[in-house]
């Protein structure tokens, strides 16, 4: 297995204003945000990015918009410094929100330039972006996907094309001479991941044969990996945990007491992502007809991305640690807890090859995560890894 | 009577109803609203013509997609294929900017246009907000605005039934497609408002604030010998909002002159 080591670069002083205000996101003046704590609060979370790189884990970035939860406005922007200040961790972008991008083609230059600036250590995740995205980004919801699916074959088509310039005219792109310099180190493309939370998915990334992630939600995981292994083995190939990967907090102590202090911290990350004012919650057409139906029916009352294990919604503003490692969201406690916890989660889900860990959120300061991230690398990663050997690239056979 | 026609290659859904002078009645963004009283109140005095816009009932998206522009060409085509002469062009919100777009195009087979609160121009400065933004607000905020009292527009979603809930739920997603980016207008409709060479009323409510009667005046400007007219007691849609007070007021204006 692979542990990719993930902060949101939270600007969390300025939370309980959000909180009073019913919007962490979107609304929330920027006037809440110091410029000097701002500062530091960058430069501390770049510092435990690179330690990640010294001790054996790789790295994940991604990035939101308007918001107190989330520092990180550009990907590119970010890897870049941590690709100068790594050396050995592969380096994922989950990703660019590449319904939400004007210009596919200079996502497509991005990605090129950091993968040939990382040597090759790039992994290139397209993302559909959150609902409250669509505000700040002003990008039609009606038409979100096929506008995602556009960019998504005109990005690889730019990446992986070596006899251009070529032309695009399409539904919402039209460039005449597409022709990008420098062009990516791994060839044809970087490995490109998907997220997602629905079966459908699933079978759309398996058709294509790019990793899928899902967040927080156990109940979520199992169906959309099954349903990719399902139409792979319709497709002729088998997938193996090397496609999957699953999200959550991690918090790992020399106790369980300090293993689970850590983890409650960081999951403050779980409990404010969801404080959004309620126009940008759903934006029409982002969620699905049966979705919108059953909103409308329950008067209004929406779910958030955190279930139980028998699927029934958990409120995440108010839920407890112990509710959060019962529905997966959470790994706490000593390096056995976790390393329990990990490998029955992905013995469940037909086994997961990347753990997307989210081992720095909100409250929890410097000392904290530099101690989780250098306990967690050693003590548990070895095991992880032994668990899914280095994964084999089982995708190959479907993207060509 | 309901029918689904094909039209320009795409299925149509109609609601006709009455009989006497043709009038094309264009929905606003809430969606058409037949069992409403407007359409039967019109049909006493007019053969009513009511397509559902595409996403909107039974009719799917032109294409999957589609713009205003498809729109005011499918509805062109509509006036053409019944054979309409001398028809009425009732547009409301976004059928009113539907409509709008058809008389620039082409004002052949109308003989009248009446505009309640059309969306659809842009007025002001770029920083100058002339359409309440929708997609902004809560429930709560959209009923105040859009309703002189917010009860006749609030809606029990939980005692519809799942089709009804669905219609609903494809309407919205359908004005969000035609009326996202730019918010709710095109940005070179009003250079062309001037080709509207047919006699015009614009209906408003006087406690409209979605888009508020001075955004009406700016209308009236760019539509040589167009009048405004403004509907007490009513908000956004005064045709749902004061039925009878808007049919009087639109056959006062149609059937008052000589064509």
């Amino acid at each position: 297995m692979r542990v990719w080591y993930f902060s949101e670069m939270a600007y969390h002083p300025a939370w309980e204003e959000g909180l009073k205000r019913g919007s962490l996101r979107v609304v929330l003046p920027n006037a809440n945000y110091d410029p000097e704590i701002g500062h530091r609060l960058l430069n501390r979370y770049l510092d435990e990015f690179r330690l990640c790189d010294e001790v054996g884990l790789d790295i994940m970035v991604n990035e939101h918009h308007s918001t107190s939860t989330c520092l990180t406005i550009s990907v590119p922007m970010a890897l870049a410094v941590i690709a100068r200040e790594t050396k050995r961790a592969r380096l994922l972008s989950l990703g660019n929100p590449i319904a939400n991008r004007p210009d596919p083609v200079r996502v497509a230059e991005e990605m090129a330039w950091l993968d040939v600036l990382s040597g090759g250590r790039l992994e290139m995740g397209l993302v559909k972006g959150a609902p409250y995205e669509i505000a700040p980004a002003n990008s039609n919801p009606a038409n979100l996907m096929r506008r995602y699916w556009e960019a998504h074959d005109l990005i690889l088509k730019a990446m992986s094309t070596t006899d251009g310039p070529f032309s695009w005219e399409g539904e919402f792109f039209h460039y005449r001479n597409v022709n990008i310099w420098p062009r990516p180190y791994q060839q044809p493309t970087p490995p490109v991941w998907m997220t997602g939370l629905s079966p459908e998915t699933g079978r759309m990334a398996a058709e294509r044969g790019h990793v899928v992630g899902t967040l927080l939600s156990l109940s979520a995981a199992g169906p959309m990996f099954d349903a990719y292994r399902k139409r792979a083995q319709e497709l002729g190939w088998t997938a193996g945990p090397d496609r999957f990967a699953y999200a959550a907090v991690v918090g790992v102590g020399t106790t369980r007491e300090e293993g689970l202090r850590r983890a409650n911290l960081a999951a403050d990350y779980v409990r404010t992502s969801v404080v959004v004012a309620e126009a940008f919650t759903n934006p029409p057409g982002y969620n699905s007809l049966a979705a919108n139906i059953a909103m409308l029916k329950s008067g209004g009352k929406r779910g958030g991305f955190v279930r139980d294990r028998h699927g029934n919604p958990v409120d995440q503003r108010t839920a407890t640690i112990e509710q959060l490692l019962e529905s997966g969201t959470c790994f706490a406690g000593t390096p056995d807890d976790v390393y329990n916890q990990i490998k029955a989660l992905s013995d469940s889900v037909g086994g997961f090859g990347n753990l997307l860990m989210f081992g720095q959120g909100g409250f929890l300061d410097h000392a904290d995560t530099v101690a989780n991230i250098t306990l967690f690398a050693k003590e548990v990663l070895p095991r992880l890894r032994e668990l899914s050997p280095e994964s084999k690239k089982t995708a190959a056979v479907a993207a060509q | 009577m309901t029918r689904t026609i094909a039209l320009a290659g795409t299925p149509l859904e109609l609601v006709e109803r009455g009989q006497g002078r043709p009038l094309l009645f264009l929905h606003a963004g809430e969606g058409l609203a037949p069992e409403r009283p407007w359409l039967d109140l019109l049909s006493r005095r007019y053969r009513v013509i009511a397509p559902c816009h595409p996403g909107y009932g039974n009719s799917p998206l032109i294409d999957g997609g589609g713009s205003v522009d498809d729109l005011a060409y499918l509805y062109l085509d509509l006036a053409a294929e019944l054979g309409l002469d001398g028809a009425v062009l009732v547009g409301a919100d976004l059928g009113g900017w539907i409509a709008a777009e058809m008389m620039v195009r082409s004002s052949a087979r109308f003989s009248r246009l009446v505009l309640t609160a059309p969306l659809g121009i842009k007025l002001r400065g770029r920083d100058e907000r002339d359409i309440a933004d929708i997609h902004a607000m809560t429930p709560a905020e959209y009923l105040r605005l859009a309703w002189a009292d917010a009860r006749n527009g609030d809606v029990d979603y939980t005692a519809l039934p799942d089709s009804e809930l669905a219609a609903i739920v494809r309407g919205r997603e359908a004005f969000a497609l035609y009326g996202w980016k730019p918010y709710m207008h095109n940005p070179r409709l009003k250079r062309w408002l001037h080709r509207i060479d047919r006699p015009t009323l614009l209906l408003w409510g006087a406690a409209d604030g979605i888009v508020t009667p001075f955004y009406g005046e700016g209308w009236r400007q760019e539509i040589a010998g167009a009048r405004i007219d403004v509907i007490p007691d009513a908000g956004h849609f005064p045709h749902w909002e004061q039925p009878e007070e808007f049919v009087q007021r639109l056959s006062a204006f149609v059937d008052g002159r000589n064509d």
